[in-house]
């Protein structure tokens, strides 16, 4: 791994910025990184090198006439293959889109390139983002760079694994009930989740659109604020984009200070169905946190424990909703019914969507389908509304209480490729501490608590904020991370064990 | 079709039952773009020009309300004495169909912008109070084109085209409340209703109401009951009738058809039917009972809208005159009796009329032009009145030629004629056809003569004071003329000669 690939984006920004590397440097040494790792480690479906040298060039040509585009200018990133993009093959890890090339820019795509930020290529995920492995990608699964029989969480894990790997300075991921935080964790990555309506949802292909955010994934919390920044803002192309200020992120790490800060611990997130490591390096945070002047109390959220199941009602309703739209009758993949000689649209959209769907993506259809139909609607979808509501009260509550909440990030360290798949329950079962967020709308942030000491894996902390004071996590998880990287002296992802390296 | 429905007698099919209507009108506004993106919605452009990732349903895109949409909403609510919602979502309607780009059209479920209205109409000088239940915003589709069949229905064609050029235009969908009481009377109330809100949409400014475009669409729903009964029958929902014409019909035709089912012991199946212009009758299509479960629930791309009193206020100043109103105005300035006035609306001209007045014509002669010339031309072509390719403007222009005598009544025929051909103006036609009457006394003088010297026994008889059988030598004069001379100038030339 060259000198490049291990740094963090602010640093590369700096370094860019003093003429010490070019951006066509940095891009070429994660576009080498691709090549030499990615046949392993699969985080990749399609590397855009021409138009990520070309915007490498434009950035360096801007250096030279004394020009920045953004204070991430020249930085490359790899982008979620949930996002449009304009002349790059978009599939949302599905087959029903397989060759399809968009049109048009998601507003975060149009942002990076605005910012200057060379866009490396699309990262893996589960299909339509359902999942926590990236085991439901319809390419096949992408790998934990920690140990590559293990996932690397889901369905952000394609942009997690990419930046763990060192493929990849930042990435843009999703998080729908825990996609970018829960991948984060696994990896011991940075991922936030902004306040819902905090980054435009325009042109990210939708799962559950109540619930979908975009968020940075980082090596570090002020890469991740430093994305935040260049993504999030008020687009007048999604209704439900929050016309106001962002909060300011970047700042909110420089001046990371834990005194005084009230920290609510939320009792229905951890003990029992926690595994022992995770909680242990939570507690070990927990501690550091009171000597660096935070007051820490327990709060109850007792509705979180509904979280759960209303989650994956409302998901799959939406998601039946908006996967409706894969009909093969104006784009992605088209399948003949077999001997059937001149067949109906309804039998082409019926036999495409049979070939072009993986089992969980027909699963939560036909569950949404249900959730939805005359006579469950009020018994399903409108008893998950309800519940919705009372983990929202919960947050309010708890935000009385505490500044900001704490949680592990997920139950447990990156499991075996392969081990949940066949049991849907258990999968669910990783975004239990990551959806009681989504539901409600606010922001968080997972970022590395350390290794576990049964299987020395990476673990992941969560801090979760009212909505709108994103600038809480960058609070908390700055100082967090400054107080953790000396205890491991340096960062968790110089750990990452060596790849083994195409030749 | 090979179905052929048994009918009862209209007359004895309303002796015995009662008829119920609920009238389900889709209204397209004129909005410059479309209903959530900034296409155009200009119609006729070539296929799939007018489209963007919004209105295709691209993956990825969402939706932004048109707010000038959401104030014709407003506008066509309080014009129907409707309730505005001070909060009121949309939802999604989910079913699978090629023209929907989606799968899924964007509309308003249980939360209309506008609900629980009323609006007045007369019918043969009685009054109808017409209850509306709800007015509620919508997408249209695209449209299908099935190419193959003889129907140009899907059945039997061997392939479709669909054109979304249409898909988001905005629609209004207003229904009416259940409406009982009109027994005989029921076609005429429904036509009048829809001739009533396609007026008012008009003078609100909110749509083209061209119901032949499309931009007009009305559903029929009815249901029969004995005479003294309150609980109502099972209903059909008759779909895109779509001409003031076929809206009586229609009625007509399902009041005949279920009266004639009832009489003989039979249920009517609740269901969907076709409506067959060309044959005035009405086929069945899917059943109700294995009607499709369309899975409604709020939009989550779209926010709330909650509209504001101070808004709704500024939206109910801009109203028109009621039509009522604006009927009794006109009546009164125009000085049309009522039976006058009732024939003018009747036909659906009191706009154009209204228009050809404000052109310069005199109201009697605008009234003249609409209800006997056009209205016979249209009810020739089959087309609504409004629907003839010529403007109020043209008809006082061809007035305005007669009047300063440069055409006869039948000249001015072939002015219209030349018109409605698309030839071009009046004028431009009266000089490409050469329709202009003769003036000249010399030339008027030389074809009397002619007359005169071919019918001795008719000039000997006028001689004789019998001046009436002077029409005998002008109908000579005239055929000689071609049509194109002052009928009373050749009659006083004639008489000049004669006495």
């Amino acid at each position: 791994m060259s000198e490049l690939t291990r740094m963090g984006a602010a640093d590369l920004a700096q370094a860019i910025r003093s003429g010490a590397v070019s951006s066509v440097e940095v891009t070429q040494a994660h576009l080498n990184r691709i090549y030499d790792v990615d046949t392993g480690v699969h985080a990749f479906l399609h590397v855009s090198g021409e138009v990520a040298l070309e915007a490498a060039r434009a950035a360096d040509a801007r250096r030279s006439a004394g020009e920045s585009a953004s204070s991430l200018d020249g930085v490359p990133v790899a982008v979620k293959d949930v996002f449009t993009t304009a002349g790059i093959p978009t599939t949302c890890g599905s087959r029903i889109l397989e060759g399809w090339v968009p049109p048009y820019d998601a507003t975060v795509v149009s942002r990076l390139r605005k910012a200057g930020l060379p866009i490396l290529g699309k990262t893996n995920m589960d299909e339509f983002a359902m999942g926590s492995s990236t085991e439901h990608s319809g390419y096949g699964p992408t790998r934990n760079p920690w140990d590559l029989e293990r996932i690397p969480g889901g369905s952000g894990g394609g942009s997690a694994a990419a930046v763990a790997a060192g493929e990849a300075p930042l990435a843009v991921g999703t998080d729908t009930g825990g996609s970018i935080r829960q991948p984060g964790a696994v990896t011991g990555t940075v991922g936030v989740k902004p306040t819902y309506g905090g980054v435009s949802r325009y042109g990210l292909v939708a799962l559950a659109s109540s619930l979908d955010q975009a968020g940075p994934v980082a090596r570090t919390v002020l890469d991740a604020a430093l994305l935040h920044e260049v993504i999030g803002g008020h687009d007048p192309l999604d209704s439900t984009s929050i016309d106001r200020p962002l909060p300011p992120v970047v700042e909110a790490v420089r001046n990371a200070d834990l005194s005084g800060l009230r920290v609510g611990v939320v009792k229905e997130l951890g003990g029992e169905g926690y595994q022992s490591g995770v909680l242990a390096r939570f507690d070990d945070a927990v501690k550091l946190m009171i000597e660096a002047g935070a007051e820490v109390v327990e709060v109850s959220c007792p509705h979180f424990v509904y979280g759960l199941a209303a989650y994956y009602l409302i998901l799959p309703s939406e998601a039946s909703s908006n996967l409706a739209r894969f009909d093969a009758m104006r784009y992605g993949l088209r399948v003949l019914p077999e001997g059937v000689d001149a067949p109906s649209a309804e039998q082409v959209m019926n036999a495409t969507r049979e070939a072009g769907f993986g089992p969980e993506v027909k699963r939560r259809i036909i569950l949404g389908t249900y959730a939805l139909s005359s006579g469950y609607y009020d018994a399903y979808y409108g008893q998950a509304q309800k519940v919705r509501t009372l983990i929202a009260r919960d947050f309010t509550a708890a935000f009385e209480k505490a500044d900001v909440l704490v949680s592990p990030t997920a139950p447990t360290t990156a499991f075996k490729i392969g081990e949940k798949l066949d049991d849907p329950l258990a999968m669910y079962l990783n975004d239990i501490a990551t959806v009681p967020a989504s539901l409600a709308g606010v922001p968080g942030i997972s970022l590395p608590s350390g290794l576990a000491d049964e299987d020395g894996l990476p673990a992941g902390l969560q801090v979760l904020a009212p909505a709108m004071a994103d600038d809480r996590l960058y609070r908390v998880g700055g100082a967090l991370e400054t107080m953790l990287q000396e205890r491991w002296a340096g960062p968790l992802l110089d750990r990452v064990p060596k790849l083994e390296v195409r030749t | 079709m090979t179905v052929t429905d048994e009918l009862l007698s209209y007359d004895d099919a309303v002796a015995a039952y009662d008829p119920v209507m609920g009238l389900e009108v889709h209204v397209e506004l004129n909005t410059a773009s479309k209903m959530f993106c900034g296409c155009s919605t200009e119609f006729g452009a070539d296929p799939n020009t007018q489209v963007c990732p919004v209105c295709l349903g691209l993956p990825g895109s969402l939706p932004v309300i048109n707010r000038t949409a959401v104030e014709s909403a407003i506008r066509i609510g309080l014009a129907l004495s409707c309730e505005i919602a001070p909060w009121c979502r949309f939802a999604r309607k989910n079913y699978f169909y090629p023209d929907m780009p989606k799968n899924f059209q964007t509309s308003q479920y249980d939360e209309p912008i506008a609900f629980d209205g009323w609006t007045e109409l007369d019918v043969d000088g009685e009054l109808f109070r017409i209850g509306i239940e709800r007015a509620h915003m919508e997408e249209d589709t695209g449209k299908s084109l099935h190419v193959g069949g003889s129907t140009g229905r899907i059945h039997g064609a061997q392939y479709s085209l669909v054109d979304y050029n249409r898909a988001g235009i905005p629609l209004i969908e207003i229904v009416t409340k259940p409406i009982e009481g009109a027994v005989a009377k029921a076609p005429a109330v429904a036509r009048a209703y829809v001739a009533h809100l396609r007026e008012l949409l008009l003078a609100l400014g909110v749509s083209d109401v061209r119901m032949e475009q499309g931009s007009l669409r009305c559903d029929v729903n009815l249901s029969l009951r004995p005479h003294g009964q309150d609980a109502y029958g099972l209903r059909t929902e008759t779909k895109n009738v779509n001409s003031l014409r076929s809206v009586e019909r229609a009625v007509r035709y399902e009041i005949c058809r279920q009266a004639a089912a009832l009489a003989a012991g039979d249920r009517v199946v609740q269901e969907t039917r076709h409506w067959h212009e060309d044959t005035g009758v009405t086929t069945s299509g899917r059943s109700k009972e294995q009607a499709e479960d369309y899975r409604y629930f709020p939009e989550p791309d779209l926010v709330p809208l909650a509209p504001s009193r101070e808004w709704i206020g500024e939206l109910r100043a801009t109203l028109p005159e009621p039509p009522r109103e604006h009927r009794a105005r006109l009546q009164a300035e125009w000085g049309f009796s009522d039976l006058e006035m009732r024939d003018v609306v009747g036909a659906g001209a009191l706009l154009s009329i209204e228009q050809t007045v404000a052109a310069g014509s005199t109201p009697q002669a605008a009234r003249k032009w609409w209800l006997s010339e056009l209205a016979r031309r249209a009810n020739e072509q089959g087309v609504e009145l409004t629907a003839l390719p010529i403007t109020p403007g043209q008809v006082a222009e061809v007035q305005g030629l007669v009047d300063a005598g440069r055409v006869n009544d039948k000249l001015a025929r072939e002015v219209l004629d030349g018109v409605l051909a698309g030839e071009g103006t009046p004028e431009e036609v009266v000089t490409a056809r050469g329709l202009e009457v003769v003036s000249d006394d010399a030339a008027l003088g030389t074809a009397v003569d002619r007359a005169i010297e071919a019918n001795p026994d008719v000039a000997e008889k006028v001689r004789g004071g019998k001046t009436a059988a002077a029409g005998a030598l002008i109908g000579a004069v005239m055929k000689e003329m071609r049509g194109q001379a002052d009928a009373s100038r050749v009659r006083e030339l004639i008489l000049e000669r004669l006495s």
